[in-house]
């Protein structure tokens, strides 16, 4: 049972069932980021994926651009609490990504410009579950969050929406990544409050 | 030092307003495991109908102490900042969680120059750090850049003046309003600034930064700019844009 802080909570935001456990609403866009925002100019931009027997596809941003691209509508959850309700995005779905890729490997590690890294099961980056997005809110991403391009995976904590995306490694193991090195769960469900170690 | 999973109890011991918008808050934590220099915690609220906050700070303080130290900076439209600069009293109870965080911290077996850049309430884990390498005695070169609005907003500055010696500089930079007789116009940080007032890259330093998104990213861009490698800079932000 919590202990009572005297005398608190006279300035309470309202509770939102739409909110996983422990997380407020902001109209803000906070940023998360262990280093220097990298600048990445979309004409060196590229996006690969590297299975285990060595095969690497990769997409330049014009070939990105010519996959069929959707519309995301969807709510994003911080792990440093924050969330945002009803944000739109565009970009193109793993699922079209991973149409040929042949992997039987069941983990992936996301790679950003700047050395980032985030472990997703695979399961979890398909069946229109992620996307590469590079609009927000009907403009161009923004570098400091993650633009040109970042992975989208909303049902995970918004560190595994892996800023400045670069590529993806087929994994046999669902080994850490940056965060889930430095403290933060390995798989980082809100509504499971999966946030630390 | 091992997390500790679950909520732990903590104590108002002593509540100070050191700047017209924050206070140090000072905490006894019977069962805190301890803390690195520059880690944060969660600290969770609860009201007597049961309804909670949880908001995450940076530890002022670092060790293998059951005492906690805070500096909290109220921001205008918060729920919880105003309860903890305002309200909150010593013998009041509240919760943490913690530490947290593995990558915005420093050991004292760290030998490489440092090099530290607040801007604002951002100073909080970087006294922890600072407070570390004087009580190593450490001889790790060590250089702070501060920027604050006025010299009534800034946080710890007579302890950070203390520190000052063969092995630790101090700079600041006032954006709003700055000390009489002070060489620099207030505004804010600069290119300039920095060459002038950071270690030089050719010294390789070990960069943190921390402070509001926008000054993080001002100064991150600089740096890189200046040459020092991307992977040398550690930043921490809080705020959105």
């Amino acid at each position: 049972m919590a202990v009572f802080s005297r005398g608190f909570g006279s300035r309470r935001r309202e509770s939102d069932p739409e909110l996983p456990p422990g997380q407020y609403l902001t109209e803000d866009f906070p940023v998360l980021s262990a280093g220097p925002t990298p600048r990445i100019d979309t004409a060196d931009w590229s996006f690969s994926i590297t299975t285990e027997s060595g095969q690497v596809t990769t997409w330049s941003w014009d070939q990105l651009m010519a996959l069929p691209i959707e519309d995301v509508h969807t709510d994003i959850h911080c792990v440093t609490r924050w969330s945002k309700l009803g944000t739109t995005w565009r970009g193109v779905s793993l699922d079209t990504l991973f149409a040929d890729i042949d992997t039987s490997d069941a983990y992936t590690m996301v790679e950003s410009y700047g050395g980032y890294t985030t472990n997703v099961p695979l399961e979890d980056l398909l069946d229109g579950k992620a996307w590469i997005a590079f609009e927000f809110e009907g403009e161009p991403l923004d570098p400091e969050h993650g633009g040109p391009a970042r992975l989208l995976v909303p049902h995970l904590y918004f560190w595994k929406s892996a800023k400045w995306v670069h590529g993806i490694r087929m994994h046999s193991d669902d080994d850490p990544g940056f965060w889930e090195q430095n403290g933060y769960n390995m798989y980082g469900d809100p509504w499971k409050e999966q946030r630390y170690w | 030092m091992a997390i500790v999973a679950g909520w732990l109890v903590g104590t108002v011991a002593r509540a100070m307003r050191v700047t017209p918008q924050g206070r140090i808050l000072v905490l006894d934590v019977p069962e805190w495991p301890g803390n690195l220099a520059g880690q944060h915690l969660d600290l969770r609220l609860t009201a007597e109908d049961g309804y909670q906050a949880v908001r995450s700070y940076s530890i002022a303080s670092f060790g293998d102490g059951t005492t906690v130290e805070l500096a909290v900076d109220m921001l205008p439209d918060g729920e919880v900042s105003p309860y903890l600069v305002e309200d909150v009293e010593p013998g009041d109870m509240l919760e943490v969680r913690g530490p947290l965080g593995n990558f915005f911290v420093w050991r004292d077996s760290q030998t490489e120059p440092v090099q530290l850049i607040a801007g604002g309430s951002g100073i909080v884990p970087l006294v922890s750090i600072a407070r570390a390498h004087r009580a190593a005695a450490s001889t790790a070169k060590f250089r702070m850049l501060y920027s604050v609005r006025a010299p009534e907003d800034a946080y710890y500055a007579p302890e950070l003046a203390e520190l000052v010696g063969d092995s630790f500089v101090l700079d600041w930079v006032y954006t709003r309003t700055a000390p009489v007789g002070f060489a620099r116009a207030a505004g804010r940080i600069t290119r300039a600034d920095i060459e002038a007032s950071t270690l030089p890259v050719a010294d390789n330093p070990l960069v943190y930064v921390c402070g509001p998104t926008g000054f993080v990213e001002t100064v991150a861009r600089i740096l890189v700019d200046l040459g020092h490698p991307a992977e040398r800079i550690k930043t921490e932000r809080f705020g959105g844009k």
